[in-house]
């Protein structure tokens, strides 16, 4: 077996590891990215609904998401691929005065970080939510920057233009082991071949702790899983994507949110209120009849939309909802960019210029203050956050 | 103003038909009349419309493909709400509309009441009430057990209902020489003796999901089951083909044409071409002979056909052309089907320059082969259910092995319910001999027949499992030498009766009987079954004789016309034929038929054939995809969308395998596509237990 040598070996062709080998290649680096799965973008990646918010509490995120924002929007004017990009906004509705207050109470944090988001009346609601269900609607935030991208056009498209770029990319292969001397990386062992690398970033998404475990690195990242439909196209009727933030008086439910991708389909999704921890990625019975009920309470019309497909998908959790994005200090040349919590595909192209900017530059692309809520080393029951 | 064309059968030799209360529906603002309780597609057909609509990505003319509910090709608008026109009925006053590009959400509903989604426990749950399913539930039954058998249709029997023929095999096995649509009704009457087993009928499985549940759409409601052993006994599915033009409406599968005709008594065509020479091509040919639509012509790409050479046999008697060798090149028409090209191709499949030809036509039949359907196996399998399957669902093969797999089935279910019974190792054996694929032609040696008296005169010439003629016979005259029904019968006697049973219940229409009269032996009657409409033939009519294989032989004189009671809807001929052409007359046609035109010009396309159809991606994007080093079909999926319409990537998965196939893959490299629920697209209120909003109808 040949040993070949690369600047950077990127493990998981993710939502992260994607763009951030084309970032890197973009850079001059020579990438090699390994994936278990057959193409990109085939684990988690693909189960993401696809909505793309800089709607978040934490000014972290806001401003990773912002840098997202401004990827995907100019993604197709700059490579030449479509990635089903469609800038409908989001909307969070409040139906009662708790849910009001909470996103009233966030404005101000939004702004500062160049958020453009308001409140706004139940008239307004009306009009960017056709057929909502009016009773008890009290208004609710609006954020037109927002909007919604295909996962899976994006995935393939980023692994095109990063070729094109340099990177290389190992599919169906698994990472065994990372050489080290002493305190750094040395190079990656798979089961297909070994590669020198004196840098690796862990973006391997589910799998995070276990690539953290071959040098001893207890990466706290574990998975629960939520569930996913989409219906077939209909006639474009739903500009933003929705959050419902009520608890769901099924008492199986928290928020549920949906929206409508380019192609005409309407994407949806809960989160339990009691977490599937695990990583059964298989529907099951409970989904459809909870979710349906949810959407119908709010938009009735929707009785008459039919369900084309359901899925599952992980959602690698740190303890307290927010990502790790680092530089292992003990162990020079690992960089995590894990425990994406769900986000990792609105926030992966954010994350992953960010990351590229701190392997490049040791700088990274957001102030480094709220850079280090992110650390590795932080204490992560400290963090509260309000809007995840 | 003329009234509009209707397009139902008026006759048909084999099946009744009834004249229903008619009802009034609206199409794009027109008024029609439609048969109460058809479905949309039937009534459209039934008024002379093929094209449904046109697909939002290119304005393709939509029309029907599967008629079965799997894709949805069909789609319209029924008051306001997209459907699939093949699975719902026409209502009164129905306002359809064509579905042209996406079609726009009601937004105008109130909210419903909601009611709870039931969840029933079962011993065993049967996916499929065709032949296989129906028998397995019939050997649970015997036992007592608690089964549940569920099917999407409005009658049991699955294709059974669509097989106007007479079934082969053996007597005792599984009704050899009954007609497939009476098998039917015997083998769900059969069920329905057992206390211990419900039959649901219009209830599709949705899905099967990892809490073992199976989510079912029951007349319209969501319903959850949770079985303890399911067995899946789904049938299969007709193979698509990709050529150019593959995908104009009057372009669909042989199953789809025997619904619309058998099942639903329209005439979808007046010319067409068929496509594939197995033997659901052959008898849709015939099928489509006996519903008095014109057959062209029929192409099979092997040197051989693959079915049964008797049904080959039988439709070259009645003039239509089999070319072996040959492929369909290209459909053409602006709106819907016009022309097919066909061409000859060499030993690699590739077409033989200057063998191109065109024929005129409206529809064309692919039959090109089955696949199981088995998702919802390898899901229960996935899950840990214990679940097995059936039928095609198992292993694609005659629905006589099904008759007769399902018991063993059926036994395995109550095995894994702790039933002690035993399946006996004859049933394997008999299983095995009705899968049997047909085995070789044996040259008939006719010359060594004793003539001592009357005596029958078998055409069957290839080792198919079948025996009916063998157990009809009322002097017990007929053999099979070999142990196996694989054998060809012959005449022991020499005493036959020319009581003409024989004749009548031949599958294949393999067996004549020349009568011992005239002494002189100028002429002689020869007794021929039929059972095409008789149109203008008459006793006294001249007819043109053939022989086995549709050859002209000369001239015959209808002498006697006979429908028995034994004869189940066969007539029973007596043609007056020259005596040195007793033992080559096989049949008969009314009058000679007249080669089909060609088209004058002749085309070579260049075009680009349509292989996923759902989301209309072509060939070249495929190709260029696996050009650009994609091996993964769920990355197919992402980039260029195929897969990921109504259907589910069930009708144009295999031919993207083909392709890669094509493209020097080797196919151990290609991720097949992942399968998740749903089977088939329900509305959100179904799941939810709204209550149908009766505002609605």
């Amino acid at each position: 077996m040949t040993k070949t040598s690369y600047d950077i070996v990127i493990i998981g062709a993710g939502s992260v590891g994607n763009p951030a080998a084309l970032f890197l290649a973009q850079r001059g680096l020579k990438v090699l990215v390994l994936d278990q799965h057959a193409g990109p973008g085939q684990g988690q990646n693909k189960a993401a609904i696809g909505g793309v918010r800089a709607t978040h509490s934490d000014p972290a995120k806001i401003s990773l998401a912002l840098n997202s924002l401004q990827h995907f929007t100019t993604f197709q004017d700059t490579y030449g691929y479509d990635i089903g990009w469609k800038k409908g906004g989001y909307c969070f509705p409040a139906y009662d005065d708790t849910i009001e207050q909470t996103l009233k109470s966030l404005l101000q944090t939004q702004h500062s970080y160049g958020l453009e988001i308001d409140y706004y009346d139940a008239d307004f609601i009306r009009q960017i939510v056709p057929g909502i269900n009016e009773e008890n609607l009290r208004g609710g935030t609006y954020s037109p920057g927002d909007g919604q991208v295909s996962p899976l056009m994006y995935a393939d498209a980023c692994w095109k233009v990063a070729q094109r770029e340099g990177a290389e990319y190992h599919f169906n292969e698994t990472v065994k082991a990372i050489s080290l001397d002493r305190d750094r990386v040395t190079g990656v062992v798979t089961d297909r071949g070994s590669y020198t690398t004196g840098m690796v970033i862990n973006a391997a998404g589910a799998a995070a702790r276990q690539i953290g475990l071959l040098t001893d690195l207890n990466i706290p990242v574990q998975p629960d899983s939520h569930e996913a439909g989409i219906s077939v196209p209909v006639k474009p009727f739903l500009d933003p994507l929705v959050v419902d933030l009520r608890p769901g008086a099924d008492g199986r439910t928290s928020n549920f949110y949906f929206g409508q991708n380019h192609e005409g389909q309407i994407i949806f999704c809960y989160t339990p209120r009691k977490l599937f921890v695990g990583e059964n990625i298989q529907s099951s019975s409970e989904f459809l009849p909870i979710i349906s009920r949810r959407l119908i309470d709010l938009i009735p019309a929707l009785q008459n939309l039919m369900v084309r497909r359901v899925w599952r998908g992980l959602y690698p959790m740190t303890p307290d909802g927010v990502m790790i994005v680092d530089e292992v200090q003990s162990l020079s040349g690992m960089y995590l960019a894990v425990g994406m919590c769900g986000q990792g595909f609105m926030l992966g192209p954010g994350v992953a210029e960010c990351l590229a900017n701190l392997v490049i530059e040791g700088e990274p692309t957001i102030d480094r203050d709220i850079f280090s809520d992110l650390s590795f080393s932080r204490d992560f029951s400290a963090h509260t956050e309000t809007l995840k | 103003m003329p009234p509009p064309p209707d397009f139902h059968l008026r006759s048909h030799p084999i099946l009744s038909i009834e004249e229903g209360p008619s009802v009034s529906f609206t199409f794009n603002g027109e008024t029609y009349e439609a048969r109460e309780g058809e479905m949309i597609a039937t009534a459209l057909f039934a008024n002379g419309i093929r094209v449904f609509g046109h697909h939002a990505a290119d304005g393709a003319p939509q029309g029907i493909f599967c008629a079965n509910g799997q894709c949805s090709q069909c789609l319209v608008i029924a008051d306001g709400i997209p459907v699939k026109s093949c699975m719902v009925p026409v209502q009164p006053g129905m306002d359809v509309r064509s579905c042209e590009g996406i079609p726009e959400l009601k937004l105008t509903d109130g909210l419903p009441e909601f009611q709870e989604i039931e969840t029933l426990k079962v011993q065993a749950l049967i996916v499929g009430g065709g032949p296989s399913g129906l028998t397995a539930a019939a050997e649970l039954g015997k036992l007592g057990v608690d089964t549940l058998v569920i099917d999407d249709k409005h009658e049991l029997g699955g294709k059974l209902t669509l097989q106007t023929h007479n079934f082969f095999g053996s007597i005792e096995d599984c009704y050899a020489g009954v007609r497939g649509m009476d098998i039917a009704h015997i083998l769900a009457e059969d069920v329905n003796q057992h206390e211990s087993v419900k039959v649901w009928l219009n209830s599709t499985a949705v899905g099967i999901y990892c809490d073992k549940k199976v989510g079912l759409l029951r007349d319209g409601q969501y319903v959850l089951i949770e079985p303890e052993v399911i067995l899946i006994a789904a049938g299969a599915r007709e193979k698509g083909l990709a050529f150019p033009g593959c995908d104009l409406p009057g372009v669909y599968g042989a199953g789809a044409f025997q619904t619309l005709v058998n099942r639903d008594r329209v005439s979808p065509a007046e010319r067409l071409f068929v496509v594939g020479g197995g033997n659901v091509g052959l008898i849709a040919a015939y099928h489509a002979l006996q519903a008095g639509i014109e057959v062209v012509g029929l192409v099979e790409a092997l040197p051989e056909v693959g079915g049964y050479k008797v049904h080959a046999d039988k439709i070259k008697r009645l003039g239509v052309p089999i070319w072996t060798s040959h492929t369909v090149v290209q459909a053409e028409g602006s709106g819907s089907v016009q022309r097919i090209t066909v061409a000859a191709i060499n030993e690699q499949f590739n077409v033989i320059p200057g063998t191109q030809r065109s024929y005129e036509v409206d529809t064309i039949l692919i039959a090109v082969g089955l696949s199981p359907v088995n998702e919802l196996l390898v899901k229960a399998n996935e899950f840990g259910m214990k679940a097995l399957a059936a039928g095609d669902s198992q292993e694609i093969a005659e629905a006589s092995a099904a008759i007769f797999s399902g018991r063993i089935a059926g036994r395995k279910v109550a095995q894994l319910l702790g039933h002690n019974v035993d399946i006996p190792d004859e049933w394997y054996e008999t299983a095995d001999v009705l899968r049997a694929k047909p085995g070789k032609t044996v040259p008939l040696e006719q010359a060594d027949l004793v003539e001592s008296g009357s005596f029958p005169v078998f055409r069957c010439d290839q080792e198919i499992p079948c025996n009916p003629c063998t157990e009809i016979c009322p002097t017990k005259q007929i053999e099979i030498p070999d142990d196996s029904i694989l054998g060809l019968p012959e005449f022991v006697g020499d005493s036959c009766i020319a009581c003409g049973k024989c004749v009548l219940i031949c599958p294949g229409l393999a067996v004549t009987i020349v009568v011992k009269k005239d002494p002189e032996k100028k002429t002689v009657d020869v007794l021929l079954p039929w059972e095409l409409p008789l149109g203008d033939l008459a006793v006294g009519s001249t007819v043109e004789t053939v022989d086995a294989e549709g050859r002209a032989l000369g001239q015959g004189l209808i002498k006697k016309i006979k429908l028995g009671k034994y004869a189940d809807r066969r007539y029973l001929m007596t043609v007056q034929v020259p005596y040195d052409q007793r033992l080559l007359v096989a049949a008969f046609r009314p009058v000679p038929i007249s080669m089909p035109c060609e088209a004058e010009d002749q085309v070579t396309s260049d075009g680009d054939p349509i292989v996923c159809r759902c989301t209309r991606v072509g060939k070249s994007k495929i190709v260029g995809e696996i050009r650009a080093g994609v091996r993964d079909m769920n990355q197919l999926k992402a980039s260029i969308r195929t897969g990921m319409g109504a259907c589910g990537g069930n009708t144009c998965t295999e031919l993207i395998l083909r392709l890669f196939r094509e493209e020097g893959v080797d196919l151990s490299e290609v991720t097949q596509p992942t399968h998740r629920p749903l089977e088939t697209e329900v509305p959100l209120g179904v799941f939810a237990g709204a209550k149908p909003n009766k505002k609605a109808k």
